[in-house]
């Protein structure tokens, strides 16, 4: 299998992950193998899962308000909150808990390495997060291209419900819970939690208007929970361990508690995956990267994926938590940096997030569906030096009003944070794109 | 009521509505596009963003669209902000980025709602310099023509067609902004209510195809307000006529029928007004089978007159499809003891039985806009869509109404449209249908049963039962009914307001006391339903209200020598009776005067044949399946571009052939002393003077416009005739001017509207200027008065024993059932060629496992033999039919009727075991 070239790679030794430190990682194998149900069970596996059905759903919820474990697709809502507002109890049916594990945002793998490697955490915290919630289904929506992704994940519920872990009356505790592996089929706009549901249910991958939240109104209708695959996966330890416990582990590098699976790809020596506290500052991920590759030097940055505002070289020394991101301008993420090298002209590469963005939009609303293909013709006659004076105006009116609020969910808003900041921090760059008159002769008409 | 603030001024709105609905609500102008008043809001388009301030301090605020946020007390809003305005004309230049500008070659250009918004915002000016995306069109039928390149993706076309009207073969195709809205193949778009996609879409996506090539501009039509002569149910329409033919028909909102929509039979059903051969000057035979010669109208009436002074006994028969006044002229030309309804016998009593039910069941007929508030609906041998399409569409609403329900005690606004879906998902108000046949609305049921007509009356006694254990029981129901029985009485028994509908699809009173029956129960459980009660026939409610002998009685009086002259009024007696004995009767007769606008059979054999004006050439009044009586105006004078034309109204032509007959001096009659009269004799009408307003109506002391102030060439319309310029018709008959001249503003309210326009709305959505609040009521109040409501007493439930008896099949015989057919299946639109082109192939429908114990295979061409006559057809296996019957479509086969017994011969060899 080939799948040692092509699945993410975690760039820390086995010595290095323990498990008070690396609660994400630290069972994977130095192989990259996957972790099957007998190896996990020996890692301490669903020992959360015992633990937690014997006592309340409430406390479960509790445990995660405390610990603020900050949803980890990007948008970094504490998932403690998010269950807290999740509608239960009276006559209101039991409702669905949806993996998000659509992981399409461009330069970002580190689902990917869980679910391959390590795909009874998941489960493990899905029956966890399923029963915090009372929900009676969990869904996992994985990327259609994640074929290996699936065979673990497939296998692995399998695993669990032959062992008992999934199915009725789970270890005795009374609560029923099972998982269905759904595979999408191809759309960035199913990583939008409403998009996701309405493809879950078959419907044409559009958002919904919020509110009401999934929490009230979800798949079916019903209340529903959708937590990223990597929020997910903390879900255990936190259980396991304790809030204090997880609050600690970002070692006062940031407010957030907890670690992050870093990434970094580009043009780096290194590229790769790595657990560490939430708040490392940028520098060192890039060291551990190796820096930049061919002696380059580095021009700009995405903390996670490009639906992040660029950050320059000198931002460098921030923390990598949602908050600090978040001031300078950007925001976190997913965590997973992409670099760009000071020999990659802007327009060129603004003009391939922007394809991404524009192909991607579902359609639904006027100014993503209309304006983000605009802003990639404008883009390209920029690259090609055919841009028109004014143009540079209309790309910056263009971000702006696919900004937050101004369209229905937030693919624009993403897909205008980079654009405006590359067109604020590298503005000459575009205008170089703007073709001059022809100096016209004297004495002709014109 | 909530008090909000827009652009710094206090209003009070409805806090159930979001801030679009209140700002149009109040008449303030807030573009938009993806809104609909009976679709809600989703949020697409983003054009009608306003900004909304956290409160008085807050001089920031934050841009929200209009549609998607609550009116909620003290909201302050401001639509005129520069950021609002600046993003609702960039909205505006993303939608025209693809959009192809050919205003001028497109049919919607001046009543395009696009158009509208795109002056309203003050786009003008357009940047994208790049390639337009293009599309290729779809064949989509003979109503609609497909012009993709147009659309502007604002979801309206397949949240109608899909969400509203329970379509399934059109949706949106493809992502980002190559979307596509069509077919998944190019074919007849399925839905009845298609034709309304031409005013859904606010572009020229979806327009109607026009007839024989004859496009007009809105602005060039004039208009007068009209009632719908397809069916029973009343819908409002605005026809549109130039050089003397109909163009086009648009929807007149109503605020308690139709509303926003209309079925495709009355948006396109009006061809017949067009039709090259119809009658437009007297006709004369001499004698039978002679050629008929041309009279002028003085000769006419007099040989008429003659002709009927000399007769032994004239008998008049009326029409279901005629105005009350031609009817009344009728009846009081040849006395109410001679005055026949035009009607079969069955049908008489059909009629007769509704009538009474409407008074006496005590339950009230609901209108179509009540219909939807009901959460219970039993229908008992109908088949709402197909007879009365739009009121099908209603009753789909009522049993959708269960999302809003669940969505309130979610607290989730009835407006936001998606969350209401996502909500209830497939949870319903419960629908029961019993019919012999599969009907459209079966898929929202909640259980159906195919029964035959017998058995149907059976299970309606039935249910009457078990609601009511005093209402009589049936004997020897079987266990099936009985179980069906006790399902529909405890979903009945269950809702807050149940709703009963019937009809005479199935020409059984049997059925309709049934459902009378039902409702009666229910009105002793104090159940505040409803009784809702189809006629085919768009005045057969108010002609059954004059009363008059059946079809019948008149053929028995002729073949005993009692009657020997006929006035036939707007009717084709040979699509009504067996020709055999029909034409044997008429052959006996010394005189036939046959009123209509229409080239008949039996206008073909009329000694004396006198061109009645159709729903565009007159006036008149009709009253609805509810009991509602409106008027429907002239739309235009026929003799105007033809002066050779001498098309009257029935009723005119009749009183001046009373005045013939009495050799009095002609003298002319108006619509106003006709409707009077008619009222004064007729005490169930009485009220119908009230339906609109009289001739001498004026608004600040103008007549009313019937064509649109931009209305062009006037004085050119005639130039093929003569240099001169003739002033205008007059129209003594009603307050409208064949003009632009007068008024046709709103500002003074008015119930009768030719067309609906306001500054800045050239497109249909003009009729929320119209009324109190969008969705709402004409600010005049609705068209019409309602005549036929419950009279307060003590009835006893209908016990007829001899009408329960069960359904037996017979060896070798079929029972017949004429099936009701959207198109084709009425008298007048059946000769509309777009209606023809629509229509189903005529069949002979019987159960599969019916068709397989004969040994018969689809398509196999079959004769029905009974004692009215006999017709050969192809068979159609119809799934889900009731075993022993045999459906014919109805207007394929004149004579047939529902309840007689066949026999069925095949005439293609057999099919090889």
């Amino acid at each position: 299998m080939s799948a040692a070239v092509y699945h993410s790679r975690l760039r820390q030794s086995a010595e290095e992950r323990r498990a008070e430190t690396h609660p994400l990682t630290w069972r994977l194998r130095e192989d990259g193998e996957l972790v099957g149900l007998a190896e996990y069970l020996d890692k301490d596996g669903y020992g959360a899962v015992r633990e937690a059905l014997a006592g309340d759903p409430e406390a479960v919820i509790a445990t995660m308000k405390t610990a603020n474990v900050r949803g980890r697709g990007g948008a970094g809502f504490s998932a403690g909150t998010k269950w807290g507002l999740t509608l239960t109890g009276g006559d209101l049916p039991r409702g669905y808990l949806v993996c998000n594990a659509d992981e399409m945002e461009p330069g970002t793998f580190k689902d990917r390495l869980l679910m391959e490697q390590l795909p009874h955490l998941l489960i493990e915290g899905m029956i966890l997060a399923g029963f915090a919630n009372r929900s009676r289904q969990g869904y996992v929506f994985l990327r259609g291209e994640y074929r290996r992704a699936a065979r673990a994940l497939g296998q692995a519920i399998d695993e669990a419900r032959e062992a008992g872990w999934l199915g009725g009356d789970i270890g005795g505790s009374g609560f029923d819970f099972d998982i269905a592996l759904h595979t999408g089929a191809g759309r960035y706009i199913c990583g939008e939690e409403t998009a996701l549901i309405n493809s879950l249910e078959g419907r044409r991958a559009n958002p919904r208007a919020k509110p009401p939240f999934p929490g009230q109104s979800g798949a079916w209708g019903k209340p529903t929970v959708v937590n990223n695959v990597e929020t997910l996966c903390n879900v255990p330890g936190v259980l396991r361990h304790g809030a204090d416990w997880y609050q600690g582990l970002s070692g006062g590098l940031s407010e957030d508690g907890g670690t992050k699976l870093f990434g970094v790809s580009g043009r780096v020596a290194r590229p790769g995956l790595w657990e560490l506290p939430m708040g490392t500052p940028a520098a060192e991920l890039l060291d551990r990267a190796g820096g930049l590759a061919g002696g380059r030097d580095l021009k700009a940055w995405l903390p996670g994926g490009a639906s992040t505002g660029f950050l320059l070289p000198e931002h460098l020394a921030l923390a990598l938590d949602f908050d600090t991101i978040g001031r300078a301008g950007s925001r976190l993420g997913t965590g997973l940096m992409t670099v760009v090298p000071d020999d990659q002209p802007m327009p060129a590469l603004l003009r391939n997030l922007e394809t991404f963005f524009a192909r991607e939009s579902c359609g639904w609303c006027t100014p993503c569906r209309e304006g983000l293909p605009w802003t990639v013709r404008l883009l390209e006659a920029l690259e090609r030096g055919e841009g028109e004076p004014g143009d540079l105006e209309r790309l910056e009116s263009l971000a702006r009003d696919l900004g937050p609020g101004r369209t229905f969910c937030a693919h624009a808003p993403g897909a205008a944070m980079p654009l405006e900041s590359a067109l604020t921090h590298f503005r000459e760059e575009f205008e170089a794109g703007i073709a001059r008159p022809a100096p016209r002769p004297v004495g002709e008409e014109g | 009521m909530a008090t909000i603030h827009v652009d710094g001024r206090p209003f009070e709105v409805d806090e159930r509505h979001n801030l679009l609905q209140a700002c149009l609500s109040l008449g303030l102008d807030l573009p938009y596009f993806c809104w609909h008043p009976a679709l809600g809001s989703v949020g697409a388009c983003r054009q009608c963003a306003v900004i909304q301030y956290r409160d008085a301090d807050d001089d920031r605020g934050s841009l929200v669209m209009a549609c998607m946020t609550p009116a909620a007390e003290g909201t302050r809003i401001a639509v005129e902000a520069p950021e609002a305005r600046d993003f609702r004309r960039g909205v505006i230049e993303w939608l025209m980025v693809n959009h192809p500008h050919d205003c001028p070659v497109c049919e919607e250009g001046g009543h395009c709602h696009l158009q509208d918004m795109t002056v309203m915002t003050g786009h003008a000016r357009r940047h994208y310099r790049f390639t337009k995306r293009t599309h290729r069109n779809q064949y989509l039928g003979p109503f609609l023509g497909h012009e993709m390149n147009r659309c502007i993706s604002c979801y309206r076309c397949v949240r109608f067609y899909r969400d509203h009207a329970g379509g399934e073969d059109l949706g949106v195709f493809g992502a980002n902004d190559n979307l596509y809205f069509g077919r998944h193949r190019e074919g007849v778009l399925e839905s009845p209510f298609a034709g309304n996609l031409s005013e859904v879409c606010p572009t020229g996506v979806f327009t109607d195809r026009p007839p024989d090539g004859r496009y007009t501009r809105r602005w060039d039509l004039q208009f007068a307000p009209s009632v719908c002569h397809q069916c029973a149910v009343g819908c409002n329409i605005s026809p549109g006529e130039r050089y003397g033919e109909l163009r086009r028909v648009e929807n007149r909102y109503h605020g308690e029928i139709n509303r926003y929509f209309l079925c495709d039979r009355g948006r396109y059903g009006y061809g017949y007004v067009n039709r090259a051969d119809r009658p437009r000057l007297p006709e004369w035979r001499e004698a039978r089978g002679e050629a008929a010669m041309t009279l002028e109208v003085d000769a006419a009436l007099d040989r008429g007159a003659d002709r009927l002074r000399g007769a032994r006994r004239v008998i008049g028969v009326g029409s279901p499809r005629a105005s009350l006044e031609s009817n009344h002229r009728l009846h009081e030309l040849v006395g109410a003891e001679h005055f026949c309804l035009g009607v079969t016998r069955a049908a008489a009593d059909g009629l007769a039985t509704m009538a009474r039910l409407q008074r006496q069941s005590g339950l009230p007929s609901p209108s179509l806009r009540d219909i939807e508030s009901h959460d219970a609906v039993l229908v008992l041998g109908e088949d709402p869509l197909n007879s009365a399409a739009r009121l099908g569409l209603a009753l789909r609403q009522a049993v959708l109404g269960r999302r809003e329900e669940l969505a309130a005690a979610r607290g989730v606004p009835a407006w936001n449209a998606q969350a209401v879906q996502t909500l209830a998902q497939d949870r319903r108000h419960p629908l029961f249908v019993a019919y012999p046949a599969a009907t459209g609305l079966d898929g929202l049921a909640e259980a159906t049963w195919r029964l035959a007509p017998a058995d149907i009356a059976r299970l309606g006694a039935a249910v009457a039962h078990a609601l009511d254990p005093t209402a009589p029981a049936v004997e020897g129901l079987e266990e099936e009914l009985a179980e069906a029985a006790a399902t529909i009485a405890s979903g009945l028994g269950a809702a807050e307001r149940p709703l009963v509908v019937s009809g005479d699809a199935l020409a059984s009173t049997a059925v309709l006391e049934a459902a009378g029956s039902v409702a009666r129960a229910l009105a002793r459980r104090a159940k505040p339903g409803g009784l809702s009660l189809i006629r085919a026939e768009a005045n057969a409610t108010g002609v059954a209200l004059l009363g008059g002998r059946p079809l019948e009685w008149a053929l028995d009086e002729i073949e005993a020598g009692r009657a020997d002259a006929l006035v036939v009024l707007e009717n084709d007696l040979h699509a009504r009776l067996p020709h055999a004995r029909l034409d044997h009767a008429l052959a006996r007769l010394t005189s036939l005067v046959v009123l209509d606008h229409q080239r008949t059979a039996t206008w073909a054999r009329a000694d004396l044949g006198l061109p009645a004006a159709s729903f565009a050439e007159g006036d008149g009044t009709l009253v609805n399946l509810e009991g509602r009586a409106q008027r429907f105006f002239q739309v235009f004078e026929p003799s105007f571009l033809r002066p050779e034309t001498r098309i009257r109204e029935s009723w005119r032509w009749l009183h001046a052939l009373q005045g013939a007959i009495r050799r009095r001096r002609p003298e002319d009659t108006r619509l106003d002393a006709e409707t009077r009269d008619c009222a004064r004799h007729h005490p169930a009408l009485a009220a119908i003077t009230e339906a609109a307003a009289p001739a001498d109506h004026r608004v600040q002391g103008l007549r009313l416009a019937r064509a649109p102030h931009r209305y062009s060439g006037r004085t050119a319309l005639r130039a093929h005739l003569g240099v001169a310029e003739p002033r205008p018709p007059a129209d003594p008959d009603s307050p409208f001017a064949f003009s632009m001249e007068g008024y046709a503003g709103r500002r003074w309210p008015r119930r009768d509207i030719a067309f609906a326009w306001a500054p800045g709305w050239n497109s249909p959505q003009a009729w929320n200027k119209f009324t109190d609040e969008v969705g709402g009521h004409l600010r005049a109040g609705d068209p019409g008065v309602r005549l036929l409501d419950p009279v307060p007493g003590a009835y006893a439930y209908a016990h007829a024993p001899v009408l329960l008896s069960p359904f037996v099949r017979r060896d070798g015989e079929w029972l017949l059932v004429v099936l009701p057919r959207l198109f084709g299946g009425e008298e007048t639109s059946r000769r509309a060629p777009l209606i023809a082109e629509r229509a189903s192939a005529p069949v002979l429908a019987l159960a599969p496992e019916d068709a397989e114990a004969m040994g018969l295979a689809e398509g196999a061409t079959l004769e029905l033999v009974t004692a009215a006559g006999r017709v050969r057809l192809p068979l159609s296996c119809r799934a889900g039919l009731a075993r022993g019957l045999v459906g014919v479509p109805a207007g394929v086969a004149p004579g047939l009727a529902t309840g007689q017994w066949g026999r069925l011969r095949p005439v293609t060899p057999r099919r090889t075991p």
